[in-house]
């Protein structure tokens, strides 16, 4: 194998891990709410730009964006599950889809509202240089984002696994009345999943922000990564969304360096299509 | 009997509304309120009666405005040749794509639509015969009346006046047949309708395949109005949205829905686009974006179920069953 190839599949596991962080948040309010989340895309974007006006009011890198844009975005997701999701979980489909949808058109332009159609992007310097690894070179902003998502990816998944307020929300998950009785207030699991879910896509934006394009459509894009990510993984998996957020983000590298780059969001969409025809609950099953 | 009334009253101001305000700037308007009532009347067929939300059905808008600019483009024909060549190409479309997608329940189909708009617009995008990201233009001076080519918006909006009439009309017509009834039964659960022996999947997609062919007439309609078709105007998710907000803020499901919800969204549009210049364009899909949240928060319905007493509609309507 040629060091080219290496170094795409390289970069597009870097990528993939930070697809599989915002995938998970995701799939965990999916999972256990069975609502689909819309915005989720558009969460990624304002995430994003967390991290550019934390740069460009304070100067500030990653170290301080990203706890900055995982606070923001996590606050952001409980108000909206107690001022939205919370009635419309209870009404038509319809409504809750126009309900998430809603949202999504409102984020996406009022930031293009407030800060236009450009593309914006940070720095190129904002995270050390490149590093070189028995001839392969990778940027420090890729390898960082790409080590922090695989980790926070991992972190929620022991979350929800091995803590007691893990098996509280799964317990929700599995039987609301049960939950109840068992003194458990699903409310407040919920509201602790969409502020957990919200979070992980922040600190994703806040990670890619610093190699990424930045642009108020950007959500639309990161949005069907992540529905294509879960599909794939199956729904409520957090391991599934690691392994299918990996897997993406390879044959995105792949598809665009062999096949070229305007097919690599072709090669995706058609992959997503397939997988929700033939094989609907993913590779790895479910919650 | 009252209905009767309300319709007459409708039916004479939509007649007599581009005499009575007669300004270029309110004929343009009243015809895109009447263009987009199509599309969402369209729309409502599938979205609205059979409860499959499909946010895809930019693309069949795309075929019939590819059509129509390419029958002009391509072959130097009037774009009126190009909504027959829409008609076939949106139903056959819908029938590739709505045989496995139309099993998908709830959200799962809602996702597959968009994944096959973004797919359709990108291949589109890149395809050079099909003008690539510039797109397709129209005659920009009429050879002939056929060429239905105006300066003023009058022609369309009578054009497009008698088009809403027959999808109106369509519609009407299919929820009062058997297929309504089916289509109803099928909202409302599909797995009892299976049960007492409604074909859910034969009929589903024979809405689909009907909602299809009439949004690519709109389509066409669009693009004959504008002159051209581009990627992001023929098959750019926003259209999408558009379309399915119009008829969930006017009532999905209701006969005079989509109606309804044009003619409050495509004047807040236009006039916001007017008095605010290009920074308005951001805030106008705010606008949008906050309406629908409250509509969907508030009045699921949409507004005409204020009227109809129908508050709420069917609770369990495929709430996102596994597939």
């Amino acid at each position: 194998m040629s060091f080219v190839l290496v170094q795409v599949i390289v970069g597009g596991l870097l990528l993939g891990a930070v697809y599989a962080l915002f995938s998970s948040g995701l799939t965990l309010v999916w999972g256990m709410m069975n609502i689909v989340n819309f915005a989720h895309g558009d969460f990624v974007m304002l995430g994003m730009y967390v991290a550019y006006v934390v740069y460009t009011l304070m100067g500030g890198g990653p170290i301080l964006g990203a706890p900055l844009a995982t606070l923001v975005l996590a606050t952001l997701g409980v108000v909206v599950y107690f001022a939205l999701i919370r009635d419309i979980m209870k009404g038509p489909m319809l409504a809750q889809i126009l309900g998430t949808f809603g949202l999504a058109l409102l984020l996406r332009y009022s930031v293009f509202w407030w800060f236009g159609a450009n593309f914006l992007s940070m720095p190129q310097d904002i995270v050390g240089g490149t590093y070189a690894f028995a001839g392969l070179r990778i940027e420090a902003s890729r390898l960082l984002a790409g080590v922090v998502a695989l980790l926070v990816t991992l972190g929620l998944h022991l979350l929800l696994t091995r803590t007691s307020l893990g098996s509280k929300m799964l317990a929700v998950a599995e039987d609301q009345t049960a939950a109840q009785l068992m003194g458990i207030r699903p409310d407040t699991m919920q509201a602790i999943a969409w502020g957990i879910a919200a979070g992980a896509t922040g600190l994703a934006g806040a990670l890619i922000a610093n190699f990424f394009y930045i642009v108020p459509t950007v959500g639309e894009t990161l949005g069907i990564v992540a529905f294509v990510t879960v599909s794939l993984g199956g729904f409520g998996s957090v391991p599934g969304a690691l392994v299918a957020g990996l897997l993406i983000g390879v044959i995105e590298s792949l598809s665009g360096y062999l096949i070229g780059a305007i097919y690599k969001d072709i090669v995706v969409y058609v992959l997503f299509l397939l997988f929700l025809w033939f094989r609907p609950q993913g590779l790895m099953g479910k919650m | 009997m009252r209905r009767w009334i309300w319709l007459s009253v409708v039916a004479a101001f939509a007649i007599a509304y581009p005499l009575l305000l007669s300004s270029p700037f309110q004929q343009r308007l009243g015809a895109l309120v009447l263009l987009y009532a199509i599309a969402a009347s369209a729309w409502n067929i599938v979205g609205g009666y059979a409860g499959q939300v499909s946010v895809g059905h930019v693309v069949f808008f795309g075929c019939g405005a590819y059509a129509a600019m390419g029958s002009y483009a391509k072959f130097g024909l009037s774009p009126l040749f190009g909504i027959p060549g829409g008609i076939v190409l949106a139903v056959g479309l819908a029938a590739i794509i709505g045989v496995p997608t139309l099993r998908l329940s709830g959200h799962y189909f809602s996702m597959a639509t968009i994944a096959v708009a973004e797919t359709m617009r990108l291949i589109v995008t890149n395809t050079e015969w099909l003008g690539a990201a510039v797109g397709l233009s129209g005659p920009t001076v009429p050879r002939n009346i056929f060429d239905l080519s105006f300066l003023s918006s009058l022609p369309y909006y009578y054009l497009f006046l008698a088009v809403l009439v027959i999808t109106l009309l369509v519609t009407w017509w299919m929820t009062s047949s058997r297929m309504g009834f089916y289509l109803r039964a099928i909202r409302d659960s599909e797995r009892a309708a299976r049960s007492l022996g409604a074909p859910a999947s034969r009929t589903k997609l024979y809405a689909y395949m009907l909602s299809a062919a009439l949004t690519s007439v709109a389509g066409a309609l669009y693009a004959m109005m504008f002159g051209f078709v581009d990627p992001e105007s023929g098959l750019g998710i926003l259209i999408s949205v558009k379309i399915l907000i119009m008829a969930a803020l006017g009532g999905a499901g209701l006969l005079f829905g989509p109606l309804v919800g044009a003619a409050i969204l495509v004047p807040l549009e236009e006039v916001s686009n007017s008095w605010l210049g290009g920074k308005g364009a951001g805030l106008t899909f705010v606008v949008y974006g906050a309406i629908i949240v409250l509509i969907a928060r508030f009045q699921p319905g949409g507004l005409l179920s204020l009227f109809t007493g129908r508050s709420k509609p069917n609770k369990d309507a495929g709430a996102g069953h596994a597939p």
